[in-house]
This record gives C-alpha cells, sequence and structure tokens, in this order.
C-alpha cells in the first residue's frame, strides 16, 4: 500500500518536472553560447497550443509534437532576429515574445477550451506500463524519456563535441570567437531555435500529456520556473536534471498535501512555494561570490555587433 | 636583403592604405629574410598595426604587393595567411577565461585533432621551446605570460613560417621577457621569421637584427639596432629630440601623507584578487610605485584608497594624519587625496558627456565647480579650458564628449583634471597606459612636478622601466600582497622581477634572492 503512494508520488513529480527540464535544456544551451532568452513562457505556450490544436485536427500526436516544436522555433526567430541581427535589448525583447506567445495562444486556442485529445501512448508495452510496481519505470509519455535522452545528449554535446565547445567559447567572448574566425550570430541563431522547438517540446506535455485538454494559460508560470532552474544549475545539464526533479518534488507538494489532508498551512501557500523557492533559488545564487556567479557565461545577454 | 640568393620570405612594395581621413600606410616597402629577427618600430598611430593587418590578411592593401618566398600572393584572410605559413600573435590575445588551455588551443587553430593528437602535439611543443605551461589548467588561473604562452603554442602548432608577435611583452615581468626571447631566438635559428613590432628600444636592441622605423605611415629608415643606440631609434621614431624628464632626487621628504595600515579588501569582479594586509607610507614630495603583471590586486588597491569600496574594505588608511577609511569618495576627494583608475571610458571619466561635465565628476568640490546644490556651469568649462590648454588635450573644446577622444588624449585630460587640482595625494594607475611617447613624458613631467610641489604621489603601473624612472621607492603587488619597499637607486631589477612573478613559488624566488644578495656582499 504504501509502495503504491510512493510509486504515485514519485510518478507525478517525474511529470511535474519532466516539461520545465525540457525547456530549461534548451534554455541552457541558448544561454551557453551568449543569449539571453527570457521567452521561454511564451515560447512553452506557443508550443503547447499548436500540440494540441495539430493533435486534435490530426488526429496524430506525433504529428503534433513536431508542429509544436516547429512553431516554437519559429518563434524564438522573430526574437533571434530582434536580438541578434538588430541587436535589440534582449530581456524587454524576451519580455516581449512571452507576452507575445500569451496571446497568441489564447487567440488559436479560443476554439479549444474544454475540449480533449486522446493522451500520448506508452512506449512500452502495457505488461510493463501499466504494471503496478515497474510503471514506475516504463509507465511515462514518451516525452519523459525523450527529456532523459537530451539531458545526455546535450551533456555530452557542451563537454565532449567540437562543435559544443565553439558554442560554449561564443557565449565566454564573442569578441575573441569571432577574431579567431566563429560565425557568432550564425551559432546564437541556432541554439536560439534549438531552445525555442525544446520549449515547444515541454510546452506540449502540458497540453497532450498532462491535461490532454486545452485551458488558456495552461503552463501557468512554468517557463519561468524553467528558467530559474538554468541559473539553479549553474549551467550544467546533470545539475539541470536533479533540480528539475527538485522543483517538480516542491510543485507537486499541494497536490500530495492536499490528499494526505494536511492542512496547516493554506494550500494557496503551498501553490506558491515553487516560485517562492525560486525567488530564494535565484537571490541565495547572486549573493554567492564567485561559485554561483563564475559558472555564468561571461557574455550572457550582451549584444554583439562584428567588427573589423 | 635575400642572403645569398635566396629569395626574402616576405617582402613588401609600395604598401598603401587609406581610411576615411587618415593615410595610414603610405607605400611601405621592406623584407623579411628567412631566419631573421625584424623588428617594426613606430609610436602609436605609425601604422605598425595596419600594416601587419595587412600582412596577416586582416585588412587590405589598397595599393602595393606581397611577395611570399619570391612570388607575389595575394593574403584574403587569415586562413589563407595561416596556410602561406604565417602565424601571429596578438596585443590582445583572443582567450577564453573559464576555459583550459587545451580547449583554448583546440579553438584556435584550423587543423582538427583529436583530443589525444592535440595534447600530445602540444606537449610537444611545450617541451621543445621549454615553456612553462599546464595544458590542463583554466586560462583565469594563468599569468599573463602563460596566457601569451597559449597563442604562441597555436601559432607554433601550424609550424609557421613567419611569426608575427605584436607588442608581446607590455605586461610581462622581465623574466617573462627573457624566456620569450630565448624561444624566439631558437625558432629564427630553424628558418623561421620573425616580425616584431615593439616601441621598446632595449628589447628591439636585444634581440633583433634588422629594424623598420616607421613615422607617419612611412618608412623613415632602416637600421640595424644592435649599432644604433635607445636614444637615436627614439628620435627617428618621432622625428625630433627626446625630451627627458627632469627629476632632483632628494632625500628629504616632509610628513607622511598617506597612510595605509594593513589594508584588506575583497576581489572586484569573478577574476579578482583580494587584497591581504597591505601598509604603506607616501610622504610629502615622494613617488611611490607599486610595480606587478596585471591582475594581481592593482584594481582592489586603487578602488580600496579612492573610497569605492562602499566600507567592504578594513584596516586604516589616513589622509594627512586623519583617519578616513569610513568616508566614501567624495569625502576623500574633499579631504584631499584624488585617483585616475587604470580604465579611462567609464571608470575615469563618463564617455558620453562633455568634457565639462566630467569635470564636474571629480574636481567639483576642490574646484568649486557646484554651489548650493547646484552646477556652476561656467566655472565647470573654465576648469575644462584649462586642462586642454594646460595638457595639451586635442579636443575641439570643453563641450566635446569624453568618448571623442583617443585613447591617448582622454588619458592627458583625465591626468591634467587630477593634477591641477593640486591635490596632497594622488593615486594613478597605469598613468600613460598606451599613450605615446611625448605624452608620456608630458604626464611624467606633470608627476613629477606635483610632487615638487609637496603632494604625496602613489603610481601603481606595470610599465617597469616608467616607475623606475619615475619612484623615490617602490613595492611589488602579487596575489594581493605588498612585498617590501625598496629604495629605487641602486634596485635589483631581477629581484623586482622575482617578486613580481611570484607564482613561480617563493621558495625560488627567495632562495635567488639569498643567493644575489651574497654575491653582493661578496
Amino acid at each position: 500500500m504504501t509502495t503504491a503512494i510512493l510509486i504515485s508520488i514519485l510518478m507525478t513529480v517525474v511529470g511535474a518536472a519532466t516539461p520545465i527540464l525540457l525547456a530549461a535544456l534548451g534554455e541552457l544551451v541558448v544561454e551557453k553560447s551568449g543569449v539571453l532568452n527570457l521567452g521561454l513562457e511564451g515560447m512553452m505556450l506557443i508550443g503547447a497550443v499548436t500540440a494540441f490544436a495539430v493533435t486534435y485536427s490530426t488526429g496524430s500526436a506525433p504529428l503534433g509534437l513536431v508542429a509544436a516544436m516547429v512553431a516554437s522555433a519559429a518563434a524564438s526567430m522573430i526574437f533571434a532576429f530582434l536580438t541578434l541581427t538588430l541587436t535589440a535589448n534582449q530581456v524587454a525583447t524576451g519580455l516581449a515574445l512571452t507576452i507575445f506567445g500569451i496571446g497568441l495562444s489564447s487567440l488559436i486556442g479560443q476554439g479549444f477550451v474544454g475540449l480533449t485529445v486522446p493522451a500520448l501512448a506508452h512506449v512500452f508495452p502495457a505488461a510493463l506500463a501499466e504494471d503496478p510496481i515497474w510503471r514506475v519505470l516504463f509507465g511515462y509519455s514518451p516525452l519523459v524519456y525523450i527529456s532523459l535522452v537530451m539531458t545526455a545528449l546535450v551533456a555530452w554535446f557542451l563537454t565532449r563535441s567540437r562543435a559544443g565547445l565553439i558554442l560554449r567559447a561564443i557565449g565566454e567572448s564573442d569578441e575573441a570567437a569571432h577574431s579567431i574566425g566563429y560565425p557568432v550570430i550564425g551559432v546564437r541563431y541556432l541554439a536560439v531555435a534549438f531552445g525555442g522547438a525544446m520549449a515547444g517540446l515541454g510546452g506540449s506535455y502540458y497540453s497532450l500529456v498532462l491535461t490532454p485538454m486545452w485551458a488558456d494559460r495552461l503552463t501557468a508560470g512554468r517557463g519561468w520556473i524553467a528558467l530559474a532552474l538554468v541559473v539553479f544549475a549553474s549551467w550544467r545539464p546533470l545539475r539541470l536534471l536533479g533540480g528539475a526533479y527538485l522543483f517538480g518534488a516542491v510543485m507537486t507538494l499541494e497536490l500530495h498535501a492536499k490528499a494526505a489532508g494536511v492542512s496547516v498551512v493554506a494550500p494557496e501557500f503551498l501553490a506558491m512555494l515553487p516560485y517562492l523557492a525560486t525567488i530564494v533559488v535565484l537571490t541565495a545564487i547572486s549573493i554567492a561570490p564567485a561559485g554561483g556567479r563564475l559558472a555564468a557565461p561571461a557574455c550572457l545577454g550582451k549584444p554583439f555587433r562584428a567588427t573589423g | 636583403m635575400a642572403k645569398q640568393g635566396q629569395p626574402p620570405r616576405l617582402a613588401l612594395e609600395g604598401i598603401t592604405k587609406r581610411f576615411p581621413g587618415v593615410l595610414a600606410n603610405d607605400d611601405v616597402s621592406f623584407s623579411v629574410a628567412p631566419g631573421e629577427i625584424h623588428a617594426l618600430l613606430g609610436e602609436n598611430g605609425a601604422g605598425k598595426s595596419t600594416l601587419v593587418k595587412i600582412i596577416y590578411g586582416v585588412q587590405h592593401a589598397d595599393e602595393g604587393r606581397i611577395f611570399w618566398d619570391g612570388e607575389e600572393v595575394e593574403v584574403a584572410n587569415p586562413k589563407v595567411a595561416r596556410r602561406l605559413g604565417i602565424g601571429m600573435v596578438f596585443q590582445h590575445f583572443s582567450l577564453f577565461e573559464a576555459m583550459t588551455v587545451l580547449e583554448n588551443i583546440a579553438l584556435g587553430i584550423d587543423e582538427k585533432y583529436s583530443w589525444r593528437e592535440l595534447q600530445q602535439r602540444v606537449t610537444e611543443i611545450l617541451k621543445t621551446y621549454h615553456l612553462p605551461l599546464d595544458p590542463r589548467r583554466e586560462v583565469h588561473t594563468l599569468s599573463v605570460g602563460e596566457r601569451q604562452r597559449i597563442e604562441i603554442v597555436r601559432a607554433l602548432l601550424q609550424k609557421p613560417k613567419l611569426l608575427i608577435m605584436d607588442e608581446p611583452t607590455s605586461v610581462l615581468t622581465p623574466q617573462e621577457v627573457e624566456r620569450l626571447f630565448e624561444t624566439l631566438r631558437q625558432l629564427a635559428s630553424e628558418g623561421c621569421s620573425i616580425l616584431y613590432i615593439s616601441h621598446k628600444l632595449h628589447e628591439i636592441k636585444a634581440l633583433c637584427e634588422t629594424a623598420t622605423i616607421l613615422r607617419g605611415g612611412r618608412v623613415v629608415a632602416t637600421c640595424d639596432p644592435r649599432e644604433e643606440s635607445a636614444r637615436s631609434m627614439a628620435e627617428m621614431m618621432i622625428g625630433g629630440s627626446l625630451r627627458d624628464v627632469s627629476r632632483k632626487r632628494t632625500a628629504d621628504f616632509g610628513p607622511d601623507r598617506l597612510k595605509v595600515i594593513r589594508l584588506s579588501a575583497p576581489r572586484e569582479g569573478p577574476f579578482g584578487v583580494p587584497l591581504k594586509e597591505i601598509s604603506l607610507n607616501v610622504r610629502a614630495g615622494e613617488i611611490v610605485g607599486i610595480a606587478g603583471v596585471a591582475g594581481n590586486g592593482q584594481n582592489e588597491l586603487l578602488a580600496a584608497l579612492a573610497g569605492e569600496m562602499d566600507g567592504a574594505e578594513h584596516g586604516a588608511i589616513f589622509l594627512n594624519g586623519k583617519a578616513c577609511i569610513a568616508a566614501n569618495v567624495g569625502e576623500r576627494r574633499r579631504d584631499g587625496m584624488c585617483s585616475v583608475p587604470e580604465e579611462r571610458n567609464g571608470h575615469g571619466s563618463v564617455p558620453g558627456i562633455s568634457l565639462s561635465d566630467n569635470t564636474v565628476l571629480t574636481a567639483r568640490y576642490r574646484m568649486g565647480l557646484t554651489g548650493q546644490g547646484f552646477i556652476r556651469y561656467s566655472a565647470a568649462e573654465d576648469y575644462a579650458r584649462n586642462v586642454i590648454d594646460t595638457f595639451g588635450v586635442k579636443a575641439t573644446g570643453p563641450k566635446a564628449t569624453a568618448g571623442s577622444l583617443s585613447g591617448g588624449n582622454l588619458q592627458k585630460f583625465i591626468m591634467g583634471r587630477e593634477i591641477l587640482q593640486k591635490p596632497d595625494i594622488l593615486v594613478v594607475s597605469q598613468p600613460t597606459w598606451g599613450v605615446d611617447a611625448g605624452a608620456a613624458a608630458a604626464i611624467h613631467q606633470a608627476l613629477v612636478d606635483l610632487a615638487a610641489a609637496g603632494s604625496a604621489i602613489l603610481v601603481i603601473s606595470q610599465d617597469l622601466d616608467e616607475l623606475l624612472a619615475l619612484c623615490d621607492r617602490l613595492a611589488v603587488i602579487n596575489g594581493g600582497r605588498l612585498s617590501e619597499m625598496m629604495e629605487v637607486e641602486g634596485i635589483s631589477i631581477e629581484r623586482v622581477g622575482l617578486l613580481m612573478g611570484g607564482m613561480h613559488g617563493e621558495d625560488d624566488a627567495s632562495a635567488a634572492l639569498d643567493q644575489e644578495e651574497h654575491s653582493h656582499a661578496a
């Protein structure tokens, strides 16, 4: 009995963690290249609504996922064009992208409110996926496994591959990278597109897996938590994984407290916890003398203009 | 210049390059033989950098031809240059602070090696040329000399036939310079030509066989530096006779104007160095120097003395005997201490506002540029004009923005702004960094005159020659600690160099010092 409870708790934690892990992985690569895209929330919403709309109209969830990635990547290209080509302020542009994403997803989602789609099918055979014990390993949506594979891939890419080395170098010193002859702006475009696609994937988790039903502002600010997570993990993919599950646990606390009938504090307060935790973590990291800030890419958020 | 019928490694013919309003290179011709160490001499703005960029393919000449081993070539970009066998070590390194030496080398080369291969080749080069460097260290933990070695290894990995060094020694300790020269001589003996750009004449005398001297974009002389004196080459460079800084050394100084006791302060920025219990004093009429390689706590020392640390520093600072550790920047200025930081755009001045407004920022109390909470614009403008006239600043007037001035001119303005306030104590960092020889001499003279009038001056500089010429006493800062004070007269350069390179192990340094002291005693 207790094992069953434990397993169900574990599974909700993984469920809550996966979308922010996906989005944060993308943002991590973007920030490693020296670009700060605060439009994560907006891109996740665009991904969520696109995934829902395409799945609903075609009946194919994989098609919905691909469409979500393409749509969010396209939205991120607006950001990239404004900030990289026209060197607009990245913070302001990112915030604008979020507002744009919220509006666009509401508009597209208008006709879909309250409708449902079939949830994404399991990857593993039902015997494993629905086994009361083994489902803790095999009973997740394919997106959960994709997020784990992507974590490993991003970690490998950044630390082992030459392309990853160049990407980190560009985030570390765009001037030096440019003078050696690397295409700073080109690499950053690619990174931002990757970040967009991953945010779309993360967003589609909300509309296709967590609640296979459309509601306005489905992501409920989780994009901001994903952003904080990148800083929390000090730009390291494996720490990001741990951080995502930690935040996932905090986020589901309200749910479990309610289920267990604990009412020491108001449930509204528990619902605030993840956001509160985000603020505490960000503050703690910016106070920390070296550790936290040293890990940040030196050129994060700085516009780059090629000269000479 | 070709020896035994061999064509020169590199020959330039009539290279001309124009920028809007400036003729950077005007019909420049010279050649470099295989295995020759050739100096390119000239003041700032003489066209050395432009010429080198043309050779390396970063810029393109408007007219003229380049010959490589006797054949005419077109160097379209640095990749083409590297393929020809031209390697370049830039004055400003293109390095990535948070990455390892090996990663930095991998980023800077065209060939793609596997990690193991690269590691092997790098270790080989380090051994062949006796370059002390650990490939696994992260760059921000390295000294400037070690950083330069990364650039040299990058260049050597491409097996260059011509190595261009742009102002390579400006930030090295004397020992690091000697190490570098040995490497360069070894390279030259293997047939690699070296084009060495510098304005340090004694180095050129020690290293180079031929010197081409540029002035105003034209070749004005070619000489054998071993047969010239430093003075004669300097005069060819500036095209006139050199003004000496006249300094009467005296031993009677006044009372302590600035006294610092066990001053500690946290580091500034992730790559800074915290100050550890620094004590020093500067007497009236005295110039005291702080030598040291960049990034050893100089920025923190200036900030702590100027009062920019917002109370993060502790220890004691006395201005004219008055404790001022709790005073902020403005109060310290009012009490008689002015300061000039190293960074002139953004720290020493605000680039976007006028020179006259910039005077208000630091001179408002001492020169009465504000009153009843308002700025006295006409007083500020008069003061700015006074600075411009007295120090020969090339600017359109007090209304010109600080950012519109060239580096050297802005430095003259900032120095003048502080000196004309007649401070009791003046703390300056890198007073002549990036300033040409004529302007540097003027700044030095102004500092000497200020000291003669009874002020106490603390000069923080990486340029040891400058400190030796100016100062009465000097100490070396390394890793945030200050060495003991030494009288400049009769100082041992070797000892200063060892103190500057403190990272080579304190034991080695003190052993060498002991030895030296013995030899002096004997």
